[in-house]
């Protein structure tokens, strides 16, 4: 291994090869972040992003609500708001808000930590707010049921049931609850679009959902909805930063193979520039 | 200022957040993370109070409308019953309300978990159904898994475990590992967002 890459040391503080790396990483997406953000600044026509059917569905989806005259129903998963998932379905909601606001249709959005409630209030209020429509906004409409899991679950279908919304959006974090709640979904007739990165759930609502947003698209979904030049160069970035990747995979491949053939002994310090300790 | 401040106070946490974990040799990092921690702790638990208030506010205005008025009024009862147990004679093992707890609440959350096994099948038979050739590989692979997972699977052939393990191990993983990898680039693309102040959404927007 370079001596470089052993440890770096900074007043008392060091760091291993694993945290540099991670730091190098974060670094290089804010990077590609300001890159493609400048680029876009000087020519907002030179990005292509391309169509992503579960994120169009969800505007379908709100449409679809208005035309039946019936309810959406919004489940943020059943994380906390420390949760990435759950921040990228808040940024989510306030977009699907907005919408709803627009073509006055009701948005149900029960919670199971009264934290994301209070954000989720804040979000829809905010999106009626941008919509022009603050008046037609029912704080009622965000409640918090119980942070138990299967009562919270109990308490969804029982909303699916009695409100019987035209379109149910379970975007976030899931677990076990995912299909008995997207399943409630299926026989209520609802159109269904679920997103989750958690890849244990993912099978359940493939089967069971009209479109689901699989891992990054989740992330992706309110620069998408946005249609915000700068919020999309934020895609192209991620895009780019998986290009790179990409290479240091196929890299560690052939070096690993060279390693085990005998051509070259240097795959052990490769990979140990990725061990965070 | 209505905006800055907010832009300011996610950049600052944020950017802490990310650098705290390379700064793990520095005396002061532990207790500054520790005060920050708390203050989360803190501001959840009176989010508590809020969870309450909704549950109480939602199920009242729905019995004055006479809307589900029986199955409210469970819920409200339960809801202070448990309370008052609670605050009379704590949740230790003994008490009332941990007595209520094993024997009624986990036996019903149990029962609700159990629906799944139904659900699973009634998802399974629409997902297995060979329409297009992705549905037939599916189909395929899924029941190559559940023989080779089963012990009469050993009996028919005794290579279809290690098949199994293969489709598992394999494809599936490498399938897995891209969606994983997708996905924590997503989250730490997501998060910037929020931190550099690109995504403003939850401000008002522009």
């Amino acid at each position: 291994m370079p001596p470089f890459f052993a440890q770096v040391a900074l007043g008392g503080l060091t760091l291993s090869p694993g945290q540099i790396t991670v730091f190098l990483s974060v670094l290089l997406m804010v990077a590609l972040l300001a890159y493609f953000y400048q680029r876009i600044r000087k020519d907002p026509g030179a990005l292509f992003i391309r169509r992503i059917a579960g994120i169009d569905a969800i505007e379908e989806a709100v449409g679809r609500c208005t035309e039946m005259g019936r309810p959406i129903l919004y489940v943020p998963g059943i994380e906390d708001m420390q949760d990435i998932q759950t921040i990228a379905s808040m940024l989510i909601l306030g977009k699907v808000a907005e919408t709803a606001a627009r073509y006055k249709t009701e948005i149900f959005v029960p919670c199971r930590i009264p934290f994301v409630m209070s954000v989720a209030e804040e979000m829809v209020r905010q999106g009626f707010y941008n919509a022009g429509v603050p008046e037609d906004h029912k704080p009622g409409n965000m409640s918090f049921i119980s942070d138990e899991q299967f009562a919270y679950t109990a308490g969804v279908n029982g909303i699916m049931l009695r409100e019987r919304p035209a379109a149910n959006l379970l975007l976030g974090r899931f677990f076990a609850e995912s299909l008995i709640l997207s399943e409630t979904g299926f026989e209520a007739k609802a159109i269904q679009v679920a997103g989750t990165a958690e890849v244990t759930q993912l099978p359940f609502f493939i089967a069971a959902c009209d479109y689901t947003l699989i891992g990054e698209e989740l992330f992706a979904a309110s620069a998408y909805l946005s249609r915000d030049p700068k919020l999309l160069s934020n895609l192209k970035a991620t895009d780019w930063y998986k290009m790179v990747c990409i290479a240091v995979m196929l890299l560690g491949s052939l070096l690993v193979t060279l390693d085990s053939i005998g051509w070259w002994d240097g795959a052990g310090a490769f990979r140990d520039w990725f061990l965070i300790q | 200022m209505k905006k800055e401040i907010p832009l300011l106070i996610a950049f600052l946490l944020g950017t802490w957040m990310i650098l705290e974990n390379f700064l793990t040799g520095i005396p002061w990092v532990g207790p500054m993370k520790e005060v920050i921690t708390n203050g989360g702790i803190v501001i959840m638990a009176f989010t508590y109070v809020l969870g309450i208030y909704s549950i109480v506010s939602v199920n009242v205005a729905r019995i004055r409308r006479g809307q589900d008025v029986v199955p409210k009024v469970a819920l409200l009862a339960a809801l202070a019953l448990m309370v008052a147990l609670g605050f009379w004679r704590g949740h230790e093992e003994g008490t009332p309300f941990n007595w209520l707890y094993l024997n009624l609440y986990v036996p019903l959350q149990a029962t609700m978990f159990s629906l799944l096994a139904f659900y699973i099948a009634s998802a399974a038979f629409r997902a297995f159904r060979a329409r297009s050739l992705e549905a037939t590989l599916l189909l395929v692979c899924a029941i190559l898994v559940m023989v080779g997972r089963i012990p009469v699977g050993e009996k028919i052939w005794a290579s279809f475990p290690q098949v199994s393990d293969w489709i598992m191990n394999i494809p599936n993983l490498a399938g897995k590992r891209a969606i994983m990898i997708g996905a924590a680039l997503g989250a730490i693309s997501t998060g910037l967002r929020v931190i550099l102040g690109l995504e403003r959404s939850y401000l008002g927007g522009e």
